[in-house]
């Protein structure tokens, strides 16, 4: 017999409210990661201390482009959801645990969103 | 607070393989959200200008930045593998206690070689270039 209100099964939400898309989102992210950081870590080694000018290049060319774009959207979302998980386990009264998320979470979009708008800068106008 | 289960008491819980390897894929995930802070910079400074970027390089250059940036690529290379055993446990497999040693000692030796192989082409101690 289960003691979920059959309200409560056909949303199969639990108690966190939102079912399995924390975990999953964790997953999908973490499973895109892997050929994007391994393809990024090969990238920046044919980069290493280059001049400005092959640096750009670099980042500006339309495959490195949209891979970067990918790469910074998809780390930040992954980082953001896995700090989450760190200060729910550590931080315990409601009002620090709250401010603290909206800080890594503002943080990781501002810093994404200012990432993709120089990698679009540099491939649109050098 | 009742008689419920109680997580284990770190302070009295020997150190093992398995408990190490765990807490270490939490640090390094923690330290790699810090590292893209150099990352999202060094963009921006590419996106500015060759002053911007020269200003980053040599921070990179510094003893202070390559400290840093190898613990970076050590944290990434120990993450992304220790990520793969996550992901192959989330799947349902690798449980044995046996195994899950194995797979630690893999990731670590997986972690150690990947660094080392970035750093020795990163410093052109290969003789090669990608
Ligand atoms: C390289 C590919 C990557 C893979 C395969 C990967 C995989 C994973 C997995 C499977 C988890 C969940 C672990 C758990 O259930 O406890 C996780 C957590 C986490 N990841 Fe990643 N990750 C990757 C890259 C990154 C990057 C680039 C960052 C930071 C910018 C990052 C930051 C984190 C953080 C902060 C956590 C939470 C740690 C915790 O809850 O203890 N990861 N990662």
């Amino acid at each position: 017999m289960s003691m979920r209100s059959p309200l409560g099964r056909v949303r199969g939400l639990g108690s966190a409210k939102e079912g399995t898309g924390h975990w999953w989102a964790q997953r999908v992210t973490a499973i895109a990661l892997i050929p994007l950081t391994l393809w990024f870590a090969a990238g920046l080694l044919s980069v290493i201390g280059a001049e400005h000018g092959a640096a750009i290049a670099w980042i500006g060319s339309p495959v490195t482009a949209v891979l970067l774009v990918l790469l910074l959207a998809t780390g930040f979302y992954h980082a953001q959801l896995g700090l989450q998980v760190v200060l729910e386990d550590y931080v315990h009264h409601e009002g620090a645990k709250i401010a603290a998320l909206l800080c890594v979470k503002f943080a990781c979009l501002l810093l994404g969103a200012a990432a993709v708008f120089g990698v679009l800068k540099i491939a649109f106008q050098g | 607070m009742g008689k419920r289960p109680l997580s284990p008491h770190l302070q009295i819980y020997r150190p093992q393989i398995t408990s190490v390897l765990s807490i270490l894929h939490r640090f390094t995930g923690i330290a790699l959200a810090l590292g893209t802070l150099h990352l999202v910079f060094w963009i921006l400074a590419a996106a500015q200008g060759p002053e911007a970027f020269a200003a980053v390089q040599a921070f990179s250059d510094s003893w202070v930045g390559q400290l840093l940036m190898l613990g970076w690529t050590a944290a990434l290379f120990y993450h992304l593998a220790n990520g793969v055993r996550h992901l192959v446990w989330d799947a349902g497999f690798g449980f044995a206690p046996s195994q899950v040693s194995i797979s630690g000692g893999i990731t670590l030796i997986v972690a150690a070689t990947l660094t080392l192989l970035a750093w020795l082409i990163g410093t052109g101690q290969l003789g090669m270039s990608l």
